[in-house]
């Protein structure tokens, strides 16, 4: 018998390959993260899901639009738009009008990621991006927080949420309401403040319980902290997240809150609530930890996960605003080419380290 | 036990692909028949190629020297079987490239029995006969890069050699054939330890094993048991690749980093692969000169692995043609490891000194993911056993950017493939890190001053 030789390829070496890829690590965080996002939905209601899925939209439309036509199926199926869009609508507040998440979403794929030249380009977090642009864009829709009602209400619509682009929103039409039962019913929603402004504003705290549970006022997929957790510790197990970075933010974060609190019990909060409140767990575990705009270097990882976490602390309690996760991040994001550049370790049988990037 | 620490030795970085090892590793070693034509090429190792000392119709018997060494850095041929010289011309080998090489056919009627006789005892050699012996045999590094060994053993004045480190390590996957002279042929791993360990004038030797390979490190400890006044250690190492690398083989058993641009013996190390040290056991017992090696046949495109006893110059073909041959699925053919081996393109290549294993693989391996950019998540860093930034050597590459590769030291790169392994991007790196090598070594960069 005559058998044919093999058509050979010739594909250099190494043949094997780990099994992680962009797409699988994409996954791995939408995974993790879709614990605490349906319990932000199961607190908010259909606006919360619809805020979330709107925000997506906005990404996928602007990755879509912006990326050349070749290459369009690879750029949206590597899952990072998809991502940025999960990530930027879990910082929103439920009750944000569609049209303002349709704009996060775009602006946070546009100026936070096509502008710098695309996926693993860009210098700072798009999602954060996003999520700056609304906050200084629409201060108010951003900071209107409303208490978590719970699953009971699902079906009631914030009525902001419907709110047409630019218009004050629409008083609820009497008689719209009336359907009980099923059914979606609009409604104004009772607006509360979140556990930092309470903090901040009125020096209350919050119970841990709370916190960690999610029945607090705040953005959509901030409030329940132990899923945030959970998540993170499923990544750590996948071996999908720079462990350095969330456990410097958190190490450096407490550190300050105690050193605080010697000074003053009373004026600043304790360290259960530093670490438990707002988007403290989202930003450390999932933003910070973002591959291309965190260092490279595991020296550079404990740098940057320390500014964040003092910058956090120092915004939230010395600064104007409640929140400070956001500047945090951003700030350091900036700093991260710098911390590249002094934290390239020694090469291999040499005294000087690889060049710097 | 004594000798396996709890804590195992390894090196900084590397990766951990999965060592695919269990296809052969328990299958004993079997000679290849001989066949019909064998295919000599004259440069087979690194350094300058032998110079043919038989010409066209000469009949030569299996062992006789086919050609002498073409300088320092060069080493004999012999003729892997008794035959005819039936011609001395351009051959195609695993690069694709033509080589001058001798061919010869086997006489099929011959018994193909080895007539050669031991070099007097080895205690009596001084150094430089020694040297000279192992270049007349042929012996070079068996671990893959066919280095001239005598070159290795050369020992610059006021350098002295106090450790012979014997890399056992054999991390690249699928390969077993150091790991089956081990088990095999202790006897000979230790023989050729001493007797390199007491030329080269070394107070210790170690022998550095992956422990993934516990049934050769028994049988060496049962070997050693036996000859306790020899200074002869085992070290069982990590795991991880590129374990066998020489540097890093240092670094684990040692604990001391070889500077860039310097050799083991620079710090008083000595590093031979298990096969050279066999091949010189086998020379100062039998006079067997280097005409044949263990060949391990893996990888998912064979039907019945092997690990085999192969005389240079057998063409592929007949390689695969003894050892069940290849099934319908295989696409690609690497000679050596999976890590840093070559694709060969014909089946009708020789087995060099240098072959440690043809590896067929199919389209699982082959297929290649699509390619993302660059998300610097710093994985191949961590890879890296030099530390060096991979990403940024392979994205100046691509950019031909090549000149600026070396201030990111471009040179140290040893090609281990660790960094392409570790790309969730599938980035080919250690390509695109070869292709600057090879710009840089074509367009020498000018210095400055």
């Amino acid at each position: 018998m005559i058998k044919r030789d093999p058509d050979l390829l010739l594909q250099s070496a190494p043949l094997l390959k780990q099994k992680l890829s962009i797409p699988t690590a994409m996954r791995d965080v939408l995974l993790a993260l879709l614990p605490a996002l349906l319990a932000g939905i199961w607190y908010f209601g259909l606006s919360a899901l619809l805020v979330v899925v709107v925000t997506i939209l906005g990404a996928m439309m602007t990755e879509w639009a912006f990326t050349p036509k070749h290459q369009r199926s690879m750029a949206l199926s590597d899952g990072s738009a998809l991502l940025t869009g999960v990530l930027l609508g879990m910082t929103l507040p439920p009750a944000l009008p569609l049209w303002m998440a349709w704009i996060g979403g775009a602006v946070a794929i546009g100026l936070g990621k096509t502008l710098w030249g695309g996926l693993g380009n860009n210098l700072f977090n798009p999602a954060i991006v996003g999520r700056a642009f609304l906050l200084g864009t629409f201060p108010i829709a951003m900071t209107t927080w409303h208490v978590a009602a719970g699953p009971d209400q699902f079906f009631n619509l914030y009525s902001s949420t419907l709110a047409l682009p630019f218009m004050q929103v629409p008083p609820i039409p009497q008689g719209t309401l009336s359907a009980s039962g099923g059914g979606i019913h609009l409604v104004d929603g009772m607006s509360a403040a979140t556990p930092l402004g309470l903090m901040k504003f009125e020096q209350t705290g919050t119970p841990i319980f709370s916190l960690m549970f999610g029945n607090t006022a705040g953005s959509l997929g901030e409030t329940s902290g132990l899923l945030l957790i959970l998540g993170g510790l499923y990544l750590l197990v996948r071996r999908a997240l720079e462990w350095r970075i969330p456990l410097a933010i958190f190490l450096s974060a407490g550190v300050f809150t105690l050193l605080l609190q010697q000074i003053d019990p009373l004026r600043f909060p304790d360290i259960y609530f530093t670490l438990f409140s707002g988007g403290m767990l989202l930003g450390a575990i999932y933003m910070a930890t973002d591959p291309v705009t965190s260092p490279v270097t595991p020296k550079g990882a404990w740098i940057f996960g320390i500014g964040i976490g003092l910058l956090i602390v120092l915004i939230r309690n010395f600064g104007g605003l409640p929140e400070g996760v956001l500047y945090a991040i951003l700030l350091m994001n900036a700093a991260t080419p710098l911390i590249n550049r002094y934290t390239q370790p020694r090469i291999f049988g040499r005294s000087v380290g690889r060049s710097a990037k | 036990m004594g000798l396996l620490s709890l804590f195992s030795k390894s090196f900084s970085h590397g990766v951990h692909p999965a060592h695919h090892k269990g296809q052969t590793e328990d299958l004993a070693i079997q000679r290849v028949p001989f066949g019909k034509r064998y295919v000599m090429p004259l440069g087979q190792h690194i350094g300058a190629p032998a110079i043919a000392v038989v010409s066209k119709g000469q009949s030569v018997r299996r062992g006789e020297l086919i050609a002498k060494p073409g300088g320092f850095i060069s080493t004999a041929l012999h003729s892997p079987v008794t035959g005819t010289v039936t011609e001395i011309t351009p051959q195609r080998t695993l690069d694709g490239a033509l080589k001058e090489a001798i061919v010869i056919e086997a006489d099929p009627y011959s018994t193909q029995r080895l007539e050669t006789t031991p070099p007097t005892s080895w205690e009596k050699l001084s150094l430089e006969t020694f040297i000279k012996v192992i270049q007349q045999a042929g012996i070079v590094g068996m671990g893959g890069a066919a280095f001239p060994s005598h070159v290795k053993y050369s020992i610059p004045e006021g350098v002295q050699i106090d450790d012979l480190l014997v890399n056992g390590a054999e991390c690249e996957p699928f390969l077993t054939n150091d790991h089956r002279l081990m088990v095999e042929r202790p006897q000979a791993v230790i023989e050729g330890t001493e007797i390199l360990r007491q030329k080269l004038g070394a107070k210790r030797a170690c022998i550095g094993i992956e422990q993934n390979k516990p049934e050769a490190i028994e049988a060496l400890r049962e070997q050693l048991a036996q000859q306790p006044e020899r200074p002869i250690t085992l070290s069982a190492l990590e795991v991880k690749y590129p374990q066998g690398a020489e540097k890093m083989l240092v670094k684990s058993v040692y604990g001391k980093e070889i500077p860039a641009g310097q050799l083991p013996r620079d710090i008083g190390v000595a590093v031979n692969n298990v096969g050279t040290i066999v091949a010189i056991a086998d020379l100062f017992e039998t006079g067997s000169p280097l005409i044949e090696r263990v060949v391990t046949v893996s990888g998912p495109g064979v039907d019945q692995p092997a690990n085999l006893l192969v005389p240079l110059g057998t063409s592929v073909r007949d390689v695969l043609r003894f050892s069940g041959a290849l099934n319908d699925k295989t696409r690609e053919i690497i000679m050596g490891g999976p890590m840093m081996g070559f694709p060969i393109a014909s089946l009708d290549v020789p087995i060099l000194k240098g072959s440690s294993g043809i590896l067929a693989f199919t389209e699982t391996e082959t297929a290649r993911p699509p390619e993302y950019t660059c998300i610097r998540c710093g994985r191949c860093l961590e890879a890296c056993p030099y530390f060096l930034n991979p990403s940024r050597l392979a994205l100046l590459s691509r950019n031909r950017r090549y000149e600026e590769t070396t201030g990111y030291h471009v040179m140290d790169c040893v090609e281990c493939g660790a960094c392409s392994y570790s790309c969730p991007s599938n980035i080919p790196i250690a390509q695109l890190i070869r292709t600057a090598k090879d710009n840089l070594r074509q367009h020498p960069v000018q210095d400055a001053a």
